[in-house]
């Protein structure tokens, strides 16, 4: 199965290849397009039980051994981050065929949709802090060309502010992986953590993990540098927002968990302290920002930054619990988050817009679209028995054995408002009567073919969703081996290294 | 702008940057130059041209659509990548095999520099679509 550890990369940038040579052919693109996100969706699958059968998958590319060349490493967290990314990539690509329009089909959307999805999932993969770089800066220039591809005004604005905050952050990055590459001469990160485990040089590495911490922290949307989020995410066609809204800022989640479990873990005291702060202050604030907001988009992208604050806070916490609670919300958010901007777009279709002043009735019009939107709102909120309910659970007792009461609390009445926001873009979008003169076209005012393209993939994520929780024991267990494994690296060490070196 | 000094010298310096451009390519495997470098060089070529005459001459000499030469060039990068893992080997390793031209004279070809032509492509096809494109909305503006 190692072999296979490329393929998540290869065939995204097959497709891509296959989309730019036949770019004037739209039908043979989408063609493409769905077919290699199913492919890559059940590569993932095949890789994530190859990983819980036999353990840490390593590649070394181009048989360079590590910790010279690039490893590719598939443990238990890479593989459902790689599941995850194939199931929204299938989901979104299909719904994409009900919802993009022909120009930026023919701009190299779906080109640039497999150049993303070749981004997230090397990220996902690489064993190499520079290669980190690489595969962020790949998918930085194809969500930048995403962003703007169409040229409206608001996505431009959105983009200008998307791509500057962005690039500060891969500078921080860069700067990060220069010094640390100076003080330990090693980029290999199973080998950082044998090189940085040993006592010296605390102070300098404390300051390299927080420049780690702000480059990350940016890309995840943490406080108090979420604010491009809110601005670009409800720019562009909803499938590009809703694969940004679901994956991206994960991406940055992944990142911050996998270098502080692995890289900078000896100063737990000072550096995790201050995650579990800023987690605290970004689950307000972007509870807050949304409640204030009166569209669709940007009530849900606020609340994309306050659920980072929920993954980030397991980090903080740092005990096998928490990080299983982290490593659980981060498989219901993407799932949830990415359906909840699905049906923003299929309420978009029917009313006409997605700001809650301008539309209504949505229920009257079609029920099942708003019973299709119940389940993920719900599980955004934390209702049981939906997946958000057990995520919030795990991480909040987790809060209380640990005696840290503020951050219960804060979690608690977080999830309380973010009830009140699901709450009102029920009232206003399905609930209240459509505007005069407006009237909520019913789903049936779509052509089918194109009903099933948009319908299918919010079904089978809210069934996800139902899924996730009603089987969280099972889903509790995997996120309880993947937290095992985060906290005692040696397993990964070994994998990548071959031997274990006696620190 | 139309220059007869500069058409006449178009003329005859393409060739020769194309030349080097290749040598350039070839020689990466052990010097200095590379796939990147010798793409550059064969942009500047086709840029050189399309100053000289315009851009529709120079697409013109390129024969094929510039993306088209993006998407070969990554074909070339990502197959000679893929000879490994067809062998059995971790993707990317290098592989070599020996090309005999006549019994003495034998030609050791590896993947590095299929590799190095798929990237040479890649930089060729990339500089000139943006280049050709911008003179484009230059053209409109103008």
């Amino acid at each position: 199965m190692n072999a296979w550890l490329i393929a998540p990369v290869a065939l995204p940038l097959f497709a891509a290849i296959l989309s730019l040579a036949l770019r004037t052919r739209v039908r043979f693109q989408r063609i493409v397009s769905v077919c290699a996100n199913a492919a890559a969706l059940s590569i993932a699958l095949a890789l994530f039980n190859a990983v819980r059968t036999d353990g840490v998958l390593v590649l070394q590319l181009g048989s360079w051994p590590a910790p010279f060349g690039i490893t590719f490493v598939a443990d238990l967290f890479s593989a459902i981050m790689l599941v995850l990314s194939g199931l929204m990539g299938l989901a979104v690509a299909v719904y994409g065929l009900a919802t993009m329009d022909e120009a930026r089909e023919r701009h190299g959307y779906h080109m640039l949709f497999h150049v993303l999805m070749m981004g997230v999932n090397g990220a996902f993969l690489t064993g190499d802090l520079f290669n980190l770089y690489v595969w962020f800066e790949v998918m930085l220039m194809a969500s930048f060309v995403l962003l703007s591809l169409g040229g409206e005004r608001a996505q431009l604005e959105g983009a200008i502010k998307y791509v500057a905050l962005n690039f500060l952050s891969s500078a921080l990055f860069l700067a990060g992986v220069g010094i640390l590459y100076g003080i330990s001469g090693t980029l290999n990160m199973a080998d950082l953590s044998q090189v940085l485990a040993q006592p010296a040089h605390q102070g300098i590495i404390n300051m390299i993990s927080m420049l780690f911490l702000v480059a990350f922290g940016i890309k995840a949307a943490l406080f108090p540098l979420f604010f491009w989020l809110p601005a670009s995410y409800h720019t562009p066609p909803h499938p590009v927002s809703a694969i940004f809204a679901g994956l991206l800022t994960k991406v940055g989640v992944y990142a911050l968990i996998r270098v502080f479990t692995l890289v900078f873990r000896q100063d737990v005291a000072f550096t995790h302290q201050i995650i579990l702060i800023l987690a605290a202050f970004t689950m307000v604030t972007g509870v807050l920002g949304a409640a204030a907001q009166m569209d669709i988009r940007r009530i849900l992208s606020f609340h994309i930054v306050s659920q980072i604050g929920y993954m980030v806070m397991g980090l903080g916490l740092f005990t096998e619990l928490a990080l299983a609670g982290s490593v659980f919300y981060i498989m219901h958010h993407i799932i949830v988050k990415t359906n909840l901007f699905l049906v923003a777009g299929v309420v978009q279709r029917l009313a006409g817009s997605n700001e809650l002043k301008k539309i209504g009735g949505v229920y009257r019009a079609a029920p099942w679209l708003a019973v299709l939107f119940l389940v993920p709102a719900l599980s955004l909120a934390g209702i049981p028995p939906l997946s958000g309910f057990f995520a919030k659970l795990t991480l909040i007792v987790d809060a209380l054995r640990g005696g840290s009461w503020a951050m219960a609390a804060v979690a608690l009445s977080v999830g309380l408002l973010t009830l009140f926001s699901m709450t009102k873009i029920w009232n206003e979008v399905f609930w209240k009567p459509a505007p005069e003169g407006k009237p909520t076209l019913p789903l049936a005012a779509i052509p089918v073919r194109e009903r099933i393209a948009l319908l299918l993939p919010i079904i089978v994520l809210a069934t996800c969703t139902v899924c996730i929780g009603l089987g969280s024991g099972w889903m509790f267990d995997l996120a309880r081996q993947t937290a095992e494994q985060l906290l005692d690296p040696r397993d990964y060490v070994t994998a990548v290294l071959g031997v274990t070196e006696a620190p | 702008m139309t220059s007869l000094i500069l058409r006449t010298a178009a003329r005859y310096l393409f060739p020769i940057i194309m030349l080097f451009s290749i040598y350039a390519l070839l020689r990466g495997h052990n010097e200095p130059g590379g796939g990147f470098v010798g793409g550059l060089a064969a942009a500047s070529a086709y840029i050189l041209y399309a100053l000289a005459y315009d851009v529709a001459a120079a697409r013109h000499l390129l024969r094929i659509d510039s993306r088209t030469v993006i998407a070969l060039g990554l074909v070339i990068a990502l197959g000679s990548a893929l000879v490994s893992v067809a062998l059995g080997q971790p993707f990317m390793t290098g592989t070599w095999g020996e090309l005999a031209i006549t019994s003495t004279y034998k030609l050791k070809l590896g993947t590095p520099l299929f590799f190095d032509i798929g990237v040479y492509l890649v930089v060729l096809g990339v500089t000139v679509t943006i280049l050709f494109a911008l003179s484009d909305q230059e053209t409109e503006a103008g």
